[in-house]
């Protein structure tokens, strides 16, 4: 079983949530991506989402384009992520997913590319513009390679979409809980909870909610409905706003709030 | 087999590359697409809007003065720039709008480059009545200032894209993130035969008007097929406009005319079928602009309806299986273009239509005065006189 599937196990027993958390690969540079996980890791994240920058991250808001842009301009891409996620793995056994755009894994190669990455310890892999429709030949090769395929449903998906998730998914689906682009919000969208449960009863696997959850509030709220929580833009904020030892201390701060709202849900249990 | 398949493909090309909130909509616009294509009543009433309100058919228009000049094949131009709002993307937004109307989604958005398509769907959006955003890049909204002012003047809201290259393929991505957020009362109007399908296709059918007047045209005039076609290739929704009707007819040429901006070896260029390679972006497969790594990289054309990292992936498709040709027209080459059909014909073009009349300029001289070539006029060149003026270095 992946250590994916493994920390969603694991968690359900003790009766808790997973925290997912969501940086970009290379932003500022991967020497600081690789020191910061295994940090984030121990600040509480149960599973780490790594974007991989595209130059055009079309289902994205600006915190994350920029984001892209800051990673790019230092010289990163899929091969030299792959690279950082081995060095990461020497001593950190989080479960890691790569997250991003269909083209940089079609130009390296499907194939190439999930033996690649689980050789270097990937998980997972979520690809936002890449609908079951296409994505036939990606999950064979994910197969193979022991790579989970997390699909995506959002709040404008129906039981037929659901249908199809089923057939090509494992590891966790992504919940989009908004109909927009990533982005910190000021309210967490309504009917959460509904859609969780009518994914759940379709596709039995875990479902974790993302898009607009920023605040530890937020995170509680939602954990409440899911089995984890996806927060992405909040974090990646910080590395806007700051560098160095000062940006690894806030990331890691902001992690642990996150944590120490959701654990609200195994107390209150 | 008729393409595309029922997914959108043409080969290996095409498809539906996009966010899962995106394709309830995309499943939507494709089953009313399917529904009213057919139907008498929609295909009566956009015929009605293309002939009282377009002005079609437009004239294939028998260039005498510079087919003499060249000495070679006779050169008829297909004015697409004689229609109302001065280019052929006005026969795509009718056609869309009419479908917008009938899925009773009263606000459109549209991404624009030279600001032709942005204009001509304000256009339909102050017809019909809707409510109209267009998206378009920081710089195009510098080059191309006329076109904004008309969009605005037609009630519709300019949105200005700083992100990125501040052009079209970021426009697009800002009208993509926008229809994510309000999916399900707004349409999309895509200008081009790109895009997830069943954009391509669609586009494809409006604009294909352009072909089956062009070879009813021909075929009345000389009694015969044309013996090539030609028109200047961005996203490539006037080229397959015309090309579309002949692609059985396998006695007729095909040549798609790419902008090579400053050349090809040069690296700044708006050619990918001449010189990209397959990837996906914007929601389908295609041949792109872009590096190692499948980042998409700038490109570069003195036009700003063809300066654009991709290319309809019908276009893709007609590449690889050896139906059609494309070519590189560098940016000086096309304002020798401009140039020439301006001082012979007394037809100012768009810059797009220009690099087609360039090739043209090489290809007559090689064909003998039996034969014919139709290339298509896309648009009028009043939008591009700051442009042109800058290139000849005169102050307006």
């Amino acid at each position: 079983m992946s250590r994916i599937s493994n920390k969603f196990n694991q968690l359900k027993r003790e009766g808790r949530k997973a925290l997912v958390t969501f940086i970009t690969a290379g932003d500022p540079d991967l020497p600081f991506t690789e020191r910061i996980v295994p940090e984030i890791a121990a600040a509480g994240a149960d599973i780490i989402e790594l974007g991989v920058p595209f130059s055009d991250p079309m289902a994205d808001g600006p915190t994350i384009q920029l984001s892209s842009e800051r990673s790019l301009a230092s010289g990163t891409d899929l091969a030299s992520i792959l690279a950082a996620v081995k060095n990461i793995r020497k001593g950190c056994d989080v479960p890691i997913l790569l997250m991003g755009y269909y083209n940089p894994v079609f130009v390296f190669g499907l194939e190439r590319f999930c033996r690649e990455a689980s050789a270097a310890g990937v998980d997972g892999v979520l690809l936002v513009d890449l609908p079951p429709e296409e994505a036939d030949e990606l999950v064979r090769c994910a197969r193979r390679s022991s790579i989970d395929f997390i699909p995506l449903l959002t709040p404008t998906s129906d039981s037929s979409r659901f249908a199809k998730v089923k057939k090509i998914g494992s590891g966790f689906i992504y919940y989009v809980s908004v109909a927009g682009v990533t982005g910190a919000r000021s309210t967490v969208a309504a009917d959460i909870g509904g859609m969780v449960e009518m994914i759940r009863a379709t596709a039995s696997l875990p479902v974790a909610v993302g898009f607009g959850i920023s605040t530890p509030e937020q995170a509680f709220e939602v954990s409440k409905l899911a089995d984890g929580v996806v927060v992405g833009s909040a974090l990646v904020k910080l590395f806007e706003q700051f560098e160095g030892e000062e940006l690894a201390r806030k990331v890691t701060e902001a992690v642990r709030s996150l944590k120490a709202g959701i654990e609200q849900v195994a107390t209150a249990n | 087999m008729q393409l595309p398949d029922k997914n959108g493909h043409f080969g290996q090309f095409g498809g539906r590359y996009v966010s899962e909130t995106l394709m309830p909509a995309l499943l939507e616009l494709e089953k009313a697409y399917k529904k009213y294509k057919n139907d008498p009543e929609f295909k009566a009433e956009f015929a009605y809007y293309l002939k009282q309100y377009v002005g079609r058919p437009n004239p294939l228009y028998f260039a005498e003065k510079l087919t003499k000049k060249l000495g070679g094949a006779k050169i008829y131009l297909k004015r697409e720039d004689l229609n109302h709002t001065g280019a052929h993307k006005i026969n795509n937004t009718i056609g869309q709008g009419l479908l917008a109307k009938r899925m009773g989604k009263m606000r459109v958005i549209a991404e624009t480059g030279a600001g032709q398509h942005g204009v001509a769907t304000a256009t339909i959006a102050a017809l019909m009545g809707m409510e109209c955003e267009v998206f378009m890049g920081a710089e195009d909204i510098q080059r191309q200032s006329l076109n904004v002012f008309r969009m605005k003047l037609l009630g519709a809201t300019v949105t200005s894209v700083s992100s990125g290259t501040a052009t079209l393929k970021d426009a697009m991505n800002e009208a993509l993130r926008s229809w994510v957020t309000q999916v399900r009362d707004t349409f999309y109007v895509i200008g081009t035969v790109a895009g997830p399908h069943p954009y391509p296709m669609m586009v494809r059918d409006f604009q294909s008007i352009i072909g089956k007047e062009s070879r009813r045209q021909h075929l009345k005039v000389e009694g015969r097929l044309p013996d090539a076609l030609v028109a200047a290739v961005g996203g490539g929704s006037n080229a397959l406009g015309l090309f579309y009707p002949f692609l059985k007819d396998s006695s007729v040429r095909i040549i798609g005319v790419e902008a090579s901006g400053y050349g090809i070896p040069s690296g700044r260029h708006a050619a990918p079928l001449c010189a990209g390679a397959v990837g996906v972006l914007h929601g389908n497969k295609t041949y792109l602009l872009q590096d190692h790594d499948g980042q998409i990289v700038h490109a570069h054309s003195i036009s700003a309806g063809l300066d654009y990292p991709g290319v309809g992936p019908e276009h893709a498709w007609l590449k690889e299986s050896g139906r059609a040709e494309y070519v590189p027209i560098t940016d000086d080459e096309a304002l020798e273009g401009f140039q020439a059909l301006t001082r012979e014909e007394g037809i100012i073009p768009a810059l797009e239509s220009a690099h087609a009349i360039a090739h043209v300029l090489k290809l007559a001289p090689t064909m003998s005065k039996e034969q014919t070539i139709i290339v298509c006029l896309s648009g009028r060149g009043d939008k591009d006189m700051h442009t042109v003026a800058q290139a000849m270095n005169v102050q307006l």
